[in-house]
């Protein structure tokens, strides 16, 4: 089930990228589609980030990743590497825990 | 011409070893949320998008169902297409060239070919970009997989609270403008409210549903706005 879920979506991603390649250019240059397109990483990215931060199956809850996710974002405005933001909102989450 | 050829060749490096960096913590975040090590390199090689990546194994980690994170991986990748119609008449590949160049067209890719000003210095950074990224991507990967299941318990080092933190940094280029930081608010508060309700994963279709409907009606942006330009995955 798992493989199966990785190799369909695996497929569309790579689909979608030949569609861009092949399609005739007028079919995806429709001006709704070309300013629709760019907002949706913007709202998934946003709703992964809340809803992985803030919840545990279905009950929101308060724990150690809120501050995770601030050390993170700390490390995002200072522009610090992708390596570096992830690795500080890890680090942060084990020291929390120790304590 | 030529010394164009080595600013690409360094550039495209450059990013490369950013990016396998970046990989690394892919390969981690992903044995974490419970994917195997031929699973994690495989999403690497045959997806080889990262924002998709990160959420399809970010949806599986927190327990949603493995459909609703291809939809969302399927959803995140719709951007590539729409790269790959500002590239296809840079490109102009045909048959399997073509099938390969596919394969390449993420966000990087784009970024380093359409900044050039002759065509064959745009398709030389599109084709360098591509092998370096591909293959630092897929060994970062691979190392950040398996650092990663050496280890008897992830959650001591706090990896499984790292996945917000990649979402963000992959979202923090994208949030240059006050309508994409609103839109961002909006969806995280949307996806905090259903989510009690709907079973998990549920609450991003919903969100991608209604940022659909938010761009297909709104009002057109005013003429002269800045067209959108391809945002960086890697920093």
């Amino acid at each position: 089930m798992l493989w199966a879920g990785l190799l369909t979506a695996s497929a569309a991603c790579y689909l979608l990228k030949l569609a861009g390649l092949s399609l005739p250019a007028r079919l995806l240059q429709d001006a709704r589609v070309q300013r629709t397109i760019p907002l949706v990483p913007i709202a998934l990215l946003a709703a992964l980030v809340a809803t992985q931060t803030f919840s545990t199956g279905h009950h929101l809850v308060l724990d150690v990743r809120a501050a995770a996710l601030g050390v993170a974002a700390i490390a995002v405005v200072l522009r610090a590497p992708f390596l570096v933001v992830v690795a500080s909102a890890a680090a942060t989450a084990a020291l929390l825990r120790l304590l | 011409m030529v010394s164009a050829r080595k600013g690409i060749i360094r550039d495209a490096l450059g990013i490369g070893i950013a990016s396998g960096a970046y990989a690394l913590s892919f390969g981690a975040i992903s044995t974490t949320a419970g994917l195997s090590l031929l699973q994690t390199c495989a999403l690497s090689l045959l997806m080889f998008t990262g924002a998709s990546q990160f959420a399809m194994v970010g949806v599986i980690g927190a327990g949603g169902s493995v459909w609703a994170g291809a939809a969302t991986a399927a959803l995140l990748g719709a951007r590539n297409a729409l790269y790959g119609v500002r590239l296809s008449s840079l490109l102009e590949v045909r048959g399997l060239r073509r099938a390969a160049a596919a394969q390449f067209v993420i966000d990087e890719t784009t970024a380093m070919a359409i900044a050039r000003d002759e065509v064959m210095d745009s398709r030389f950074a599109f084709w360098a970009t591509g092998f370096a990224l591909f293959a630092l991507w897929n060994l970062g990967t691979l190392v950040g997989a398996l650092a990663t299941h050496a280890l008897s318990n992830p959650r001591v080092l706090g990896l499984d609270a790292a996945p917000p933190a990649a979402f963000l940094a992959l979202l923090a280029p994208r949030l240059r403008a006050r309508e994409p930081f609103a839109i961002a608010i909006a969806a995280a508060v949307v996806a905090l409210v259903c989510l009690p309700f709907v079973p998990a994963g549920i609450p991003l279709l919903i969100v991608a549903i209604l940022v659909g409907l938010y761009g297909v009606f709104r009002l057109p942006a005013p003429r002269g706005g800045r067209r959108a330009a391809p945002g960086g995955e890697s920093h």
